[in-house]
């Protein structure tokens, strides 16, 4: 059947599984938006309050789910909105499919008005990218476009699309839903070497990212860690792969990662690293990072192996065939010197904890609100959040009890992440969602509050607000003798009162009882929520390895 | 670790922006190479591209495992064990008397050949191993260069191997 080239587009979406999709129309988009109103009982639209919301969403409902998150936006400013988000799930290896429109073809290159070059202006920050030049192609490029987004080590595709692609007629029949492309199977002589490495290895730890979180291997971690006694630790992506009442699971490791987490990994004899890629936050100075310890790495991406650190062995390939037959030829044992050892280094972390919090004499502290949420929150709850000293405290404490159920911008660190994703976590599952932000993130992408309402999207936003942009503050501290450089925020804002002029509810919650009735009241209110929590604005995140230091620099209280 | 020259030969899609995704990697990875060539190929729907440059062996396995991740780039091999690397250059000398004769007797023993005359200039042709040159440029600098244009190292491996049957 023939249809236009922005009614293909919405075919292939419909064809490729996808019912949401979140975006802002334009000038040249309103052939794709005609389209949408035409499928509008297939696919479900979202219209954010900017693009960069968006894209946001997108990632949100892509890491709570799995699937491949979807964002719309117009030429020029439309499409250079998406930019954050797109580098975003670049650098946390999200799926995604941005689409975007352009002038006409015979406009290109003409400075014609929102012209710009997305595709070359995303070159960096897309596993891959599209320009659509001929109507012939749009549907197979849709098509491929999913493929390399869910394939192998997963990220976000653009495919702009001029407008005269979207005007002309071509002939469209509906395919199935592409498959990922199966990786390479890893060679059984490796898969030996590394059984060999770890039937060998007297400490073992099994070190997961967020490969082995999307991969939801977290049950089969956990059962091998048990099968060779081994400890769990995870990187800040690999949060909520493995259940926090797992009793092997020591946390997070990393530059605000647990103390025993990061201590047994340091004192491991073997590393088994599962779709984890060794980040300079995760390992503080790789030239001191685990020296003692032999790593065996197992990835889909081959540039991986070897990049940050030096590994034993690298398997690339399918990790979680890798894995399991891993899993599978290695023998029972029990190591109880090793657990002996683990045990204590969790005796110290618990006594430093409670040092920590007994020198807190803040009226509510980041720890306090932290428990509250962690014993009120209904099963299931998935908890996001922005950047900066919150979202540490949400790593270090928050527990979870399923997959996919943390969603935090990882490695590009991207404050104003927390609301749009959370939406889009909200859209994709209807499970309980929380975003823990701060009062310097929330104010970047507020505007939001305003979709949430629309689309009664019932988050509980919590708000620590300190006054001050924290983790930078905290450095300054740390590192330039308290020089407080533009990190006191001074603002005005009532939280409270903001909230309800965009249709939310709002709440000022100033100790640990006003947070817990405000928290379980929000719970119940059927629309977003702000929660205003006023924290000490000297709280720290702690412990803390300084940039560039080792285990050895492990900070753990603060003069 | 030593730092080696090498050439790696990648083909890639021969449709339009290739290059500047090939390129674009380089700069994001800060990856700094020494010469880049372009062309066409015995298959019209790839070109080949020969990169040379210098680096340890982990700049080396960073090079070709990030190449390996962009959709444009079907192949990609280190050319090892010496191949036969061919480069070209165009250098316009000045010409004077009192040198002329040098210049000729230069010419003649790189088996290069002149290709512009004029009573101020002289434009040579030298073709063959980029160490050859930078000993023919090296040699000409003393009788004024005026200007001069490389095309950057092409290169095949020995023998009746080829990128496709490796």
């Amino acid at each position: 059947m023939k249809l236009t080239g922005a009614q293909i587009l919405v075919q292939t979406l419909i064809e490729q599984g996808v019912t949401d999709v979140f975006g802002y129309p334009g000038g040249q988009v309103i052939n794709i938006y005609d389209a949408l109103y035409e499928y509008k009982d297939k696919i479900n639209h979202i219209l954010t309050a900017h693009e960069q919301g968006a894209s946001h969403a997108a990632d949100g409902y892509s890491r709570a789910t799995g699937k491949v998150g979807v964002c719309i936006a117009t030429s020029g400013p439309g499409a250079t909105n998406l930019v954050t988000g797109i580098a975003t799930a670049m650098l946390d290896s999200i799926p995604l499919v941005a689409i975007t429109g352009n002038v006409p073809c015979s406009l290109i290159g003409k400075d014609s008005f929102q012209e710009v070059d997305i595709t070359g202006v995303t070159l960096p920050i897309t596993k891959h990218n599209y320009f659509v030049n001929k109507i012939e192609d749009l549907a197979d490029i849709l098509r491929e476009a999913f493929a390399i987004a869910k394939s192998g080590r997963p990220g976000p595709v653009l495919v702009d699309i001029p407008k005269d692609v979207q005007v002309g007629k071509y002939d469209y029949e509906p395919k199935a839903m592409v498959e990922k492309t199966p990786l390479p199977k890893v060679a059984q002589s490796k898969i030996d070497q590394a059984v060999e490495m770890l039937a060998q290895a007297e400490r073992p730890y099994i070190y997961i990212g967020g490969g082995a979180a999307g991969l939801g291997l977290g049950k089969d971690i956990v059962a091998f860690a048990d099968k060779i006694d081994a400890a769990i630790g995870c990187s800040f992506m690999g949060l909520s792969a493995v259940p926090n009442e797992s009793p092997r699971f020591l946390g997070m490791q990393g530059m605000h990662g647990h103390y025993a987490s990061s201590m047994a990994q340091n004192e491991a004899d073997v590393i088994l690293a599962v779709g984890v890629r060794f980040s300079d936050r995760a390992t503080g100075n790789v030239a001191k990072f685990a020296k003692k310890t032999k790593i065996i790495q197992l990835d889909p991406d081959s540039a991986e192996i070897n990049k940050n650190v030096r590994v034993e062995l690298g398997l690339v390939g399918d990790v979680e065939d890798a894995f399991k037959r891993i899993a599978s030829a290695c023998e029972a044992k029990s190591l109880p010197m090793w657990q002996d050892r683990v045990k204590a280094l969790k005796a110290e972390e618990v006594a430093c904890e409670e040092q920590i919090a007994a020198a807190d004499k803040a009226a509510l502290t980041p720890k306090q609100v932290m428990d509250i949420i962690n014993a009120e929150k209904p099963a299931k709850t998935i908890i996001t959040t922005d950047v900066g000293q919150h979202q540490m405290w949400a790593a270090q404490y928050a527990t979870f009890d399923g997959p996919r159920r943390f969603v935090s911008s990882g490695g590009l660190g991207t404050m104003g992440f927390g609301l749009g994703a959370a939406m889009g976590a909200y859209v994709a599952t209807k499970d309980p969602t929380v975003l823990i932000t701060g009062d310097g993130s929330f104010g970047m992408n507020l505007n939001e509050l305003a979709t949430a309402v629309t689309y009664k999207l019932p988050i509980v936003i919590v708000l620590m607000n300190n006054g001050v942009l924290g983790m930078v503050r905290q450095w300054q501290t740390l590192f330039f003798g308290k020089r407080y450089s533009n990190t006191v925020l001074d603002r005005k804002t009532d939280f409270v009162a903001l909230a309800k002029a965009f249709g939310a509810d709002g709440y000022l919650a100033e100790t640990p009882v006003e947070f817990k009735k405000a928290f379980t009241a929000a719970l119940q209110a059927g629309k977003p929520v702000v929660i205003d929590a006023r924290i000490d604005k000297d709280e720290f995140v702690l412990p803390m390895l300084p940039p560039g230091g080792a285990i050895d620099d492990i900070i753990t209280k603060v003069n | 670790m030593e730092n080696n020259k090498f050439v790696i030969a990648v083909y890639v899609e021969n449709k339009s922006g290739v290059l500047t995704r090939v390129t674009s990697m380089f700069t994001r990875r800060n990856f700094n190479i020494d010469t880049l060539t372009v062309g066409e190929t015995e298959r019209s729907e790839y070109s080949r591209i020969t990169i040379s440059m210098s680096g340890d062996d982990y700049v080396k396995a960073q090079l070709v495992n990030q190449l390996k991740k962009l959709f444009v780039v079907k192949k990609v091999e280190v050319l090892e064990d010496e191949p036969i690397k061919r480069e070209l250059m165009l250098i316009k000398v000045s010409n004077q008397s009192e040198y002329r004769n040098d210049i000729m007797t230069a010419v003649d023993v790189f088996r290069a050949s002149v290709i512009d005359y004029s009573t101020e200039s002289m434009c040579i042709e030298v073709t063959g191993n980029p160490s050859k040159i930078d000993a023919f440029v090296k040699l000409m600098q003393p009788f004024g260069i005026l200007e001069m244009c490389r095309t950057g190292v092409v290169a095949l491996e020995r023998g009746a191997n080829t990128l496709f049957n490796d």
